[in-house]
């Protein structure tokens, strides 16, 4: 009687409908076109599940929920709405957060009230055996990603330093923590006591704080991917414990679908994921690579001659990073390229997996721009096309376009793939200064080529020149 | 069910997960994320029953927390990406010559 909380049929299978609404907005994403139907059979999914929670159970307090939704539902889509594209890492780090804490505030209210949640057996008065470890596990998962993604939000939105921040012999201390979880749970499985279970919550969501203390900035693509991950398995515990199909299927897509982006964010980088998870990468590079090289010749060149350049070219390819973001200096860029196909220059964008910071961050600002997704590229795409371009322009983006990853083998970026913009005919390259290198701390010998002129100046407002100097 | 039936959903559902996410085109993995992050809060299923169910006032309370929570993110999660998505524009074809 108290197994199964959907007694149902009816309701096991409308959670069933709503988890294959969840698959097909997923599946929607494959293409640009079919993308918005996805998102809105995501939302049917949504609505399906809720509404089928609502009706079958005895609600006593609906006025209360509605109130709730509604204060929460006004909120995120206000946020939804004013939040600027180049902020939607923060944005994803804060919304990873809000799902970690409400696994812990639903695994605690569980906790609180097993017989609500049918996970209660009657014969001995305890929570089921099974759903401790169900329960144990949601916390603990719910509570890292709240606090991982907390400490992910303030890095991200500039309140904490992007430097890793590095415990003396951290990886004891985060070991033994994430033993002592382990341990505990196993130990909540012979006693349901309060303290067992207050310990969990406690040590989780420290060893989140702990995790995510020790990594760098430019390493936030696989952090952010890896809490997406997390978060997907706290639904998918929570859906165990609660036997919702709706849950299990969403966690394990989530749950999935970070995982897959952390693997293609640390292929990218060419780092194992332990290795990022471990932590300050970019603290003992600076040393190895290049420190002799500061006194090279290079060329400085003006707007005025990037502008005739690119003007002349048959082609120009645009390399966005992370500085494109920060100077927020997309939609010159792409009135730049609009000039130039005026003038009858091919135009491409050519987008490394790891620029910015979150998957797929560079193609959401260049969309914002409305620069058509078809002259967008991904490095595999493109990387044999700079041999036979006019123009490489490097805009906000240094490591990813580091030749030294393919020769240097002492590099710590060797066997990273990078673009190959030394190929192109000429590289124009906007940096703010000679003096900073990128985040592994490696010199770019890009810069001191006879092919490379340097554009030394705020992104946006080169860009902005250069326009002008066009017209 | 039981807990095999359930574990067996689990496991197809990381396979179904694991084909849809790699088909997924690499200009769209910020969409990917706020849709997933919008869906992962299916959790508030959860959060309902705590909220709906008597017997307990804190289970209540934390249960109407987490509905406010999800909320957020079911709200904000879609309408952002349904946002990011409507960015996505191809090259207008009569304008190029």
């Amino acid at each position: 009687m108290s197994e199964a909380v959907a007694v149902n049929p009816w309701v096991a299978f409308i959670y069933l409908i709503a988890g294959l609404c969840f698959i097909l907005a997923l599946r929607g994403l494959s293409s640009p076109e079919s993308s918005r139907r996805g998102n809105r059979f995501g939302m049917v999914g949504m609505v399906l599940a809720v509404g089928t929670t609502l009706v079958t159970h005895k609600i006593a307090s609906l006025p209360e929920i509605v109130v709730a939704m509604a204060i929460g539902g006004g909120i995120g889509f206000v946020v939804a709405r004013r939040i600027q594209m180049t902020a939607m890492p923060q944005l994803v780090a804060a919304f990873h957060s809000l799902v970690g804490l409400a696994a812990v505030l639903v695994a605690i209210a569980a906790y609180a009230n097993p017989g609500a949640f049918g996970i209660l057996d009657l014969a001995t008065g305890h929570i089921h055996q099974v759903s401790r470890i169900e329960m144990g596990l949601g916390i603990a998962i719910g509570a890292i990603t709240f606090s991982g993604s907390v400490i992910a939000f303030l890095k991200l939105n500039g309140n904490m330093s992007g430097k890793p921040i590095l415990l003396p012999a951290r990886h004891v201390i985060n070991l033994g923590t994430l033993a002592l979880i382990v341990a505990l749970i196993g130990y909540f499985l012979t006693d349901d006591a309060l303290p067992v279970f207050a310990a969990i919550t406690a040590l989780s969501f420290v060893i989140g704080f702990l995790l995510i203390v020790p990594i760098g900035g430019a390493d936030m693509p696989v952090v952010v991917s890896m809490l997406n991950s997390y978060s997907g398995w706290a639904a998918a515990a929570m859906g165990f414990t609660l036997h919702n199909t709706a849950m299990i299927i969403t966690g394990a897509l989530v749950g999935s679908s970070g995982a897959i982006l952390s693997y293609i964010m640390c292929r990218a980088m060419n780092r194992s994921f332990i290795s990022v998870i471990a932590g300050g990468f970019g603290t003992e590079a600076g040393a190895s690579g290049g420190g002799a090289a500061i006194d090279r010749p290079w060329k400085r060149g003006s707007a005025e001659d990037a502008a005739f350049l690119m003007k002349q070219a048959e082609q120009v390819i645009i390399v966005p990073g992370y500085g494109m973001a920060v100077a927020q200096a997309q939609h010159a860029l792409r009135e730049m390229g609009d000039l130039l196909k005026k003038e009858g220059v091919r135009v491409k964008y050519a987008i490394h997996p790891v620029a910015g910071r979150m998957p797929g961050h560079m193609n959401v600002l260049l969309a914002e721009a409305n620069v058509p997704y078809d002259e967008v590229f991904e490095l595999e795409d493109i990387n044999g096309e700079f041999a036979q371009t006019d123009v490489a322009f490097v805009i906000g983006a240094n490591d990813v376009t580091n030749p030294a990853a393919k020769t240097d083998k002492s590099s710590p970026i060797y066997g990273m793939p990078v673009l190959d913009v030394e190929k192109a005919k000429t590289v124009l390259f906007v940096k703010r200064s000679m003096g900073g290198v990128g985040y592994a701390g490696v010199d770019n010998e890009v810069f001191y080529r006879d092919n490379t002129m340097m554009l030394l100046a705020d992104a946006k407002k080169m860009v902005e020149e250069i326009v002008k100097a066009m017209g | 069910m039981d807990f095999v039936s359930v574990l067996s959903i689990f496991m197809l559902a990381c396979c179904v997960g694991y084909y849809v996410v790699w088909s997924v085109t690499p200009a769209l993995h910020t969409p990917l994320m706020s849709v997933t992050n919008a869906i992962s809060s299916v959790i508030i299923v959860g959060a309902l029953i705590a909220s709906a169910a008597e017997g307990s006032t804190t289970s209540k309370w934390l249960g109407l927390a987490a509905v406010v929570l999800a909320s957020v993110n079911i709200f904000g999660g879609f309408a952002v990406t349904e946002r990011m998505l409507a960015m996505y524009k191809k090259k207008d074809r009569p304008a190029a010559k």
